[in-house]
């Protein structure tokens, strides 16, 4: 069984630590993984996204064919829609309520989450607002994942695991916010869908 | 042991186990993060190779070579278009054959993430007559790496390790084999055939076209290539590189037809024949150009028994995708929600306090009044000058053609012409287009931003560090008109009239917005700080 993840946002919102956190988690469940990313150019304020890939046998594309992702997790709202033909049917949209505007023609809002509430399963989750009030709002990221982490085969474990080897070697307060970000996020969750 | 890679990081790790003595390289995107793995890793391990970034790739290439003479194992790195710039070198190593394994590691950019076009590198490969490795997964590309240094000792030759994209960006688990130690010093046993005057290089062609049987061989025997055979004979597919995976990726309980995987080339003749001859038609998967598809079609369309990107089954440009792959085969997708029509594009942009901001404000003001074609960009992150909201730069071709164009079009008498092009630019392939505008004393204006890094691709470090005043000073620009200016928002005024000033000079000026990149960790751009009051 594969579980594919298409994680959306703008360069500097902590994608790829989303996804460092799942592959060493994969790892260390004894799964196979596969782990798309973007460097260079686009990294620059841009759209970025990743593709991950979970299963417990062999996997060969390192990218996710349109119409079989389980989950698009957005950093950003529109960047969420934008990998829209990548969802599988029955998958979850799950994103952060904020937008970020850095383009001048970015489309109205309200717009956006009428499209994202248009599918029966979805997640809006001010997971910023939640991060900020817990400690910085640069954990946002952390709090998607904890969002994400009951439709996915890693373990909780592993994952807070994970958190911990890649925020070890800043600070135990930055390995603290995270773990608690994660946390908030996977509570908020289970308070609000029955899963 | 498992270990979590990046494909790039499977080559670099790859090439330290098989004992190589030297990375030699310019930063570009996807290949930049081989040689920074391995720079990191001699900084952590205290590793006795050389691992420092070279002035652009035709040094790192000569270089490479120069320690293969040696007799040790050297490997280049570059992007795609890095190989253009390397390419004398490159095709003469063939001619010339290597001492230590030699390989070429190249990155291609089908669908132009990050470059300016998607030239596929195979095809140089092919011209200059030597083996290609193109691995499939990041197994592969660690595993491929020890394998090209093995061909690259065994047939004397320069290998090409070709990679794409999403291979080099793509993290999965890898493991690690028994590192092998590294070769002496050891002069080839026969100097000569490095000394390529008309009378050495002529036998030594003849000796390379004689070696193409060999090379074909070694495919056709390689581990890397494999023929499975498959019951349904209504086609048979012939896939190269990741092509493979995307192919697999369709049938996840196997596939019907038969299959022939090719990771290795020249192109195993042997396995061809035999999926060719016992299928109805052929089907070419490649991510990049129709290189093998071109190879097998038929000039006249006579005979259609091969498709592919030319025959259009599969989109004639850009990277290959599973589910191109799928509708290549007829393989009939699920549903698929469309793109909604308000998602607008995000393009990249220059980071909050970039001193490039400043610099095409100051030159905005200046296009009010000369207007706005004839200022010739360059390679960096300036080229998102050419993007909305700046829209500064006029042109954008390649690494160091801002000033030599700015040069033709001064020779047609536009004035004022002014380049703009980055440090590292500047000392990678700016300077002999400066040389030439001093000695022809062309009016012209050379704006050289100095961020003094490697900025786009994340921050390496510059040749240019400190050097590009001294460099245009003893090129002969004239010191009266060579200036050093500040790129921040206070200086705005003052910033403008200088180059006004220089604009109006008839002759070669050089204005040097000097500004750390704000992307740099605030230790190190206290260093490049130190260093430059120094100089200055």
């Amino acid at each position: 069984m594969i579980t594919n993840i298409i994680l959306a946002g703008v360069g500097g919102q902590g994608i790829l630590t989303i996804a460092a956190t799942l592959d060493i988690a994969a790892l260390n469940n004894n799964m196979f993984f596969k782990q798309s990313e973007v460097h260079g150019m686009s990294q620059r304020g841009g759209a970025v996204q990743s593709h991950v890939r979970i299963s417990d046998g062999e996997i060969y594309s390192d990218l996710i064919p349109k119409g079989k992702a389980d989950i698009i997790l957005g950093m950003e709202p529109m960047e969420l829609l934008r990998y829209l033909p990548y969802l599988k049917k029955g998958g979850w949209l799950i994103t952060d309520s904020q937008v970020f505007d850095n383009i001048d023609n970015y489309p109205d809002k309200e717009e956006i989450f009428t499209k994202i509430k248009s599918f029966p399963n979805h997640l809006v989750i001010d997971a910023s607002k939640i991060a900020k009030k817990i400690g910085s709002s640069k954990a946002a990221n952390m709090v998607l994942l904890g969002a994400i982490s009951s439709f996915i085969p890693v373990k909780d474990r592993a994952l807070k695991a994970a958190i911990k080897i890649l925020f070890d070697t800043k600070s135990e307060r930055l390995v603290q916010l995270n773990l608690n970000a994660f946390e908030t996020g996977k509570k908020y969750v289970e308070d609000t869908v029955s899963i | 042991m498992r270990n979590i890679v990046l494909g790039d990081e499977a080559v670099a790790q790859g090439a330290l186990d098989a004992g190589i003595s030297g990375v030699y390289a310019y930063p570009g995107t996807p290949s930049t993060e081989i040689t920074e793995y391995i720079i990191k890793k001699k900084a952590k391990e205290s590793l006795n190779i050389h691992a420092t970034w070279s002035a652009n790739e035709k040094t790192a290439l000569e270089a490479a070579l120069g320690m293969s003479y040696a007799g040790k194992r050297a490997m280049a790195v570059m992007k795609h278009v890095g190989l253009n710039v390397a390419m004398d070198a490159f095709m003469n190593m063939a001619i010339s054959g290597i001492n230590g394994g030699l390989v070429v590691v190249v990155a291609d950019d089908p669908s132009m993430h990050s470059s300016q076009n998607e030239q596929d590198s195979r095809y140089l490969a092919n011209f200059a007559k030597i083996p290609i490795i193109e691995p499939s997964n990041q197994q592969e590309a660690y595993d491929g790496i020890r394998h090209a240094f093995k061909m690259s000792e065994k047939l004397r030759l320069p290998v090409l390790v070709r990679l794409v994209t999403r291979l080099s960006h793509s993290r999965s688990l890898v493991t690690f084999n028994k590192p092998l130690k590294q070769k002496r010093v050891k002069f080839p046993n026969d100097i000569k055939r490095f000394q390529l005057v008309p009378a050495r290089a002529k036998p030594q062609y003849d000796l390379l076209v004689q070696k193409q049987a060999e090379i074909r061989e070694c495919a056709e025997d390689s581990p890397f290539n494999k023929l499975i055979i498959g019951a349904d004979k209504s086609i048979g597919i012939i896939a190269s590189g990741i092509a493979y995976n995307y192919l697999m990726e369709n049938f996840q309980d196997g596939c019907p037809y038969s299959v022939l995987k090719i990771s290795q080339y020249l192109l195993p003749r042997k396995q061809i024949k035999y999926i060719f001859d016992e299928s109805e038609r052929i089907l070419v998967l490649e991510d990049g150009y129709p290189f093998i598809e071109e190879q097998l079609a038929d000039f006249f369309k006579e005979n259609t028994k091969v498709i592919g990107r030319l025959s259009g089954h599969l989109n004639r440009t850009g990277e290959l995708t599973p589910n191109m792959v799928a509708k290549a085969l007829d393989i009939k997708l699920e549903s698929i929600n469309e793109l909604p029509n308000f998602i607008e594009g995000r393009p990249p942009q220059l980071c909050d306090g970039c001193g490039h901001y400043d610099t095409f404000n100051a030159l905005d003001e200046i296009r009010k009044e000369i207007g706005d074609k004839q200022i010739f960009g360059d390679i960096g992150c300036y080229a998102l000058g050419a993007l909305s909201p700046h829209h500064t730069i006029s042109t954008l071709i390649d690494m160091g053609a801002s000033i030599t164009m700015a040069k033709g079009a001064a020779d047609a008498g536009v004035h004022p012409s002014i380049a703009m092009i980055g440090d590292s630019t500047f000392t990678h392939s700016g300077m002999t287009g400066l040389l030439d505008c001093v000695n022809e004393k062309t009016s012209i204006t050379v704006i050289i931003n100095d961020n003094s890094t490697v900025g786009m691709t994340g921050g390496q470090e510059s040749s240019a560090l400190a050097k590009i005043k001294g460099i245009c000073l003893g090129m002969g620009v004239d010191p009266e008109h060579l200036k050093v200016i500040t790129p921040l928002p206070k200086f705005h005024e003052e910033n403008v009239a200088v180059i006004k000033k220089e604009l109006a000079y008839k002759g070669v000026s050089v204005v040097i917005p000097q500004r750390a990149c704000v992307r740099l960790p605030s230790d190190r751009k206290k260093e490049i700080k130190k260093i430059l009051e120094a100089q200055n």
